[in-house]
């Protein structure tokens, strides 16, 4: 059998697909909070239950509506995203002139009500959701099996965020969100209206968190803590990526889950510190994490 | 107090400006300001440091921290609406700092602004007047010279079909090859009928360029001097300036 | 038996302000003596060790202007290793506090090295992060008990006479510690370091330019918030006999901060208030389960739109607005 640095093919592939898999999640989460940082200045902790509640309105979707996963793809982002929408308008925005500690404690407070909420509604045990058929099954190599759900989450993924990065990156909306990341008072004396910028923004990064809950919810079942155990996670990504930075985000998001991958393999009581230990050492050495740059 | 031009002027002002006043957070530095421009008319606002004009300026495109009074502009009241609707009505501001967006090229800077009106200049029409524009497309904000980047900023808005450009300290801190060109530039923007606003500490660039000027000082208009009378009054207006 | 600290601080006061001021120490020391026989002692011992934890963390919230989201790793370990040294090292009470502070300090001091230099939203994150390995290190290690946590942690104290403490011998104890540690952070916050904490929170480039080591000073008012609140945790798994996972989550970091905020970030009294009402809250809803803590978010919701100075600062500042 094949070996790859000395650790069987069948095995270090199994890893680096397992990597893969949450690579992508921490990589659309974070690439969502990273986006909402860069204009807004504000680290949204809600993240996580928006994840979560785009994981539960997929899974009520089919529940209680009979409405399946490839509608769900589109549905749950934009419930949920319009509902960050409403958040923005009626709660962050009377928040932007003061410290920006107050808005993060605001998403906090938001992220408690929800995931309680769903917590007492629905308890801790993860409700089932199974994959549209079209993607169940397998896909038979001679040294592993490789599920068709997951290649597809990893696939999807990677267009999101490549889409993104290249709508930021490379569009006129892009350039946009930038100048207004940059100068935001000045974008409004030039014509362009910010505010709205902002809330649109923000229900984007929302549906991006609520677009990882859907793809997650086959793989890892839909429960109202799912999205408190990933968000210290996501934290570090996006600290270590640069706040400010989506490329880096994106990036870091894939490299830290396969990280992570190899590093149950290796030592697993480590493995869930080790992109905790990870973010310390790089922010030691690089403040303003990889990818960053210092304003 | 001043009054001769007022009444030479066209019956309806472009922009009119009554008993504005202003603040900064706590800081009161506009005491009733009082002026008014005419269509395609260039006018300036001298003054001191700290005298109040960039103030006003900002009170016209709405970024002042809290302003009063009235702010009309082609008969609309401008004062209390939100920046954007200011600048939607016709109105190109180029600030003190220049603005330069430096996350974005210099192609991506001119083609930002929102269209706020017809007759904008075309691309092609700015990189004439500004070749420099044109070698530097590709640049970022960041990497442009000052002169280049004031350049950037007045062509900016000269794209957007904004009627009144209301300019801050355009040749601050720039070479005199750079300043006579940028005197170039808006005498031909005033023979294309633009209106401009003009604040300036140097009198003989403005006077090389306006028909106007007003003398600020503590927050309020306290003179008004006719660009002929220039020459007549420039010991007076040193004084003004504190120079 | 835990009188001394009372006294000491009774004369003090009574040196100074004036007979107001001493009827209501005197007040305060009655009903302190007084409530064990009238409330359940449990629920005052929770209290007690939360107020406690609310005001340590204060210093570094209110009074210096650092908001970290990692302390719960001081109060959760302190609370582990007291407990594993009073059950399974046998180790009197107080002692068992003693480890179990001398650790908070190291830990934070090494939390503190590595953060302080961080501005703003960076100095929570990596707070943040390094609370989560304390907290991935206490599901992991062998003495912590995982899930389950360690229970039946023995209140045998030196003052006891190595005897096993009555719920209302325990409220005493804690109340001691309690006393000297809010003691502790008063004469803190009112001496001349407190003074320069409140500047540098005020306006850190000016510190700095008056020559004050800014980092340095950041960095002491850490491991002191850090070393109380190990305190906090220490006497509460005496207390409550019970050390757990809640100790050391991130949720725990959470609900510190909003004691904070709703009795009154930067006043002495308002991390007690607030530690009250939420443990108050804790206790009489907990029949609506996850309900509750729905609850403190919406109070953490209303606290930052509206309610910024919370109770004890919304209170002073309306008396000197009455006042002129």
């Amino acid at each position: 059998m094949m070996s790859i640095f000395s650790m069987p093919a069948d095995v270090f592939l199994g890893q680096l697909l397992l990597g893969l898999i949450n690579g992508s999640f921490y990589a659309i989460l974070s690439l969502g909070l990273a986006v909402i940082f860069g204009l807004l200045q504000i680290i949204n902790f809600t993240h996580g239950a928006q994840y979560m509640m785009g994981a539960f309105v997929a899974w009520m979707l089919l529940h209680y509506f009979g409405i399946g996963y490839w509608p769900a793809l589109i549905l749950s982002p934009l419930l949920v995203g319009l509902l960050g929408v409403l958040l923005e308008r009626t709660l962050f925005r009377k928040l932007y002139n003061l410290d920006h500690i107050y808005g993060f404690l605001l998403t906090y407070g938001v992220a408690l009500v929800v995931e309680s909420a769903f917590r007492a509604q629905y308890g801790v045990s993860g409700q089932p959701y199974r994959p549209p058929s079209a993607l169940s099954g397998i896909i038979d190599l001679d040294f592993m099996v490789l599920p068709i759900y997951r290649l597809w989450v990893v696939a999807a993924s990677i267009v999101v965020c490549a889409a993104t990065w290249i709508v930021v990156e490379k569009t006129k909306l892009g350039a946009y969100l930038r100048a207004a990341t940059e100068k935001p008072v000045l974008l409004r004396a030039f014509g362009v209206n910010v505010p709205r910028m902002i809330m649109i923004t923000y229900g984007f990064g929302v549906g991006l968190a609520a677009l990882a809950g859907v793809l997650a919810a086959p793989i890892y079942q839909v429960s109202s803590i799912m999205g408190g155990n990933i968000m210290p996670v996501i934290f570090a990504v996006v600290v270590i990526g640069g706040m400010g930075s989506i490329g880096g985000a994106i990036l870091t998001g894939f490299c830290l889950g396969i990280l992570e991958a190899f590093a149950k393999l290796l030592y697993p009581p480590a493995a869930s510190t080790v992109i905790f230990i990870a973010m310390i050492l790089i922010l030691t050495v690089r403040p303003a994490g990889l990818f960053g740059r210092t304003r | 107090m001043h009054e001769p031009f007022s009444e030479q002027r066209s019956l309806s002002p472009m922009l009119e400006i009554r008993r504005l006043e202003g603040w900064y957070g706590e800081s009161h530095v506009l005491h009733g300001m009082n002026l008014s421009i005419g269509e395609g008319e260039v006018v300036t606002l001298l003054g001191r440091n700290g005298a109040g004009k960039t103030t006003t300026l900002r009170a016209i495109m709405g970024i002042l921290d809290r302003a009063e009074g009235s702010i009309v502009f082609r008969g609309r009241e401008l004062l209390g609406l939100p920046p954007e609707r200011i600048a939607r009505s016709g109105i190109g501001y180029c600030p003190e700092e220049r603005g330069i967006f430096s996350d974005l090229t210099v192609e991506e800077n001119l083609l930002l602004l929102p269209v706020v009106g017809e007759g904008g200049m075309r691309v092609d029409q700015i990189h004439t007047l500004f070749p420099n524009l044109k070698e530097r497309r590709t640049s970022y904000g960041t990497k442009l010279s000052g002169g280049e980047q004031q350049m950037l900023a007045i062509g900016r808005i000269l794209r957007t079909g904004a009627k009144l450009l209301l300019l801050d300290e355009p040749t601050e801190g720039l070479a005199p090859v750079i300043v006579e060109q940028i005197g170039v530039a808006i005498r031909l923007l005033k023979q294309k009928g633009f209106t401009i606003l003009l604040v300036e500490q140097n009198f003989h660039f403005a006077s090389s360029v306006a028909d106007r000027h007003y003398v600020v000082e503590g927050g309020k208009v306290v003179d008004e001097v006719g660009n002929a009378d220039v020459a007549a009054r420039s010991q007076q207006l040193q004084a003004y300036l504190g120079v | 038996m835990a009188m001394a600290p009372l006294e000491t601080r009774i004369a003090a006061v009574n040196g100074s302000a004036g007979r107001g001021k001493a009827a209501i120490i005197l007040l305060v020391v009655v009903a302190l003596a007084a409530a064990p026989y009238l409330i359940y002692p449990m629920f005052l011992i929770n209290v007690l060790c939360f107020a406690l934890f609310a005001c340590a963390f204060n210093l570094v919230m209110g009074y210096s202007g650092l908001l970290s989201f990692g302390h719960a790793a001081f109060f959760g370990s302190a609370a582990y290793i007291s407990g594993y040294c009073a059950k399974t090292v046998g180790l009197p009470a107080e002692l068992a506090i003693l480890v179990a502070t001398s650790c908070s300090a190291v830990l934070g001091l090494v939390f503190g090295w590595v953060a302080i230099r961080k501005q703003g939203i960076y100095f929570g994150m990596i707070t943040l992060a390094m609370a989560q390995v304390v907290y991935f290190i206490a599901v992991q290690a062998p003495f912590t008990g995982g899930e389950d946590g360690l229970q039946g942690i023995p209140r045998k104290a030196l003052v006891s006479g190595m005897a096993p403490m009555s719920d209302r011998q325990s409220y005493f104890f804690v109340l001691a510690f309690f006393l000297i540690g809010f003691g502790i952070i008063y004469r803190i916050v009112h001496s001349p370091f407190g003074h320069i904490l409140r500047s540098i929170r005020e306006n850190e480039t000016r510190a700095a330019s008056l020559g004050y080591d800014v980092d340095r000073i950041k960095l002491l008012s850490f491991t002191l918030s850090a070393t109380l609140s190990g305190v906090a945790g220490a006497v509460k798994a005496i207390g409550f006999q019970l050390a757990t996972l809640t100790d050391v989550e991130f949720f725990m970091s959470g609900e510190v901060v909003l004691m904070v905020l709703v009795g009154g970030v930067a006043t002495m009294t308002g991390p007690v208030l607030g530690a009250t009402i939420i443990i108050a809250m804790q206790y009489y809803l907990s029949e609506f389960g996850s309900w509750v803590k729905a609850l403190h978010g919406m109070i953490f919701i209303v606290c930052v739109m509206a309610f910024r100075r919370g109770i004890v600062g919304e209170i002073g500042a309306y008396l000197s607005r009455r006042r002129g």
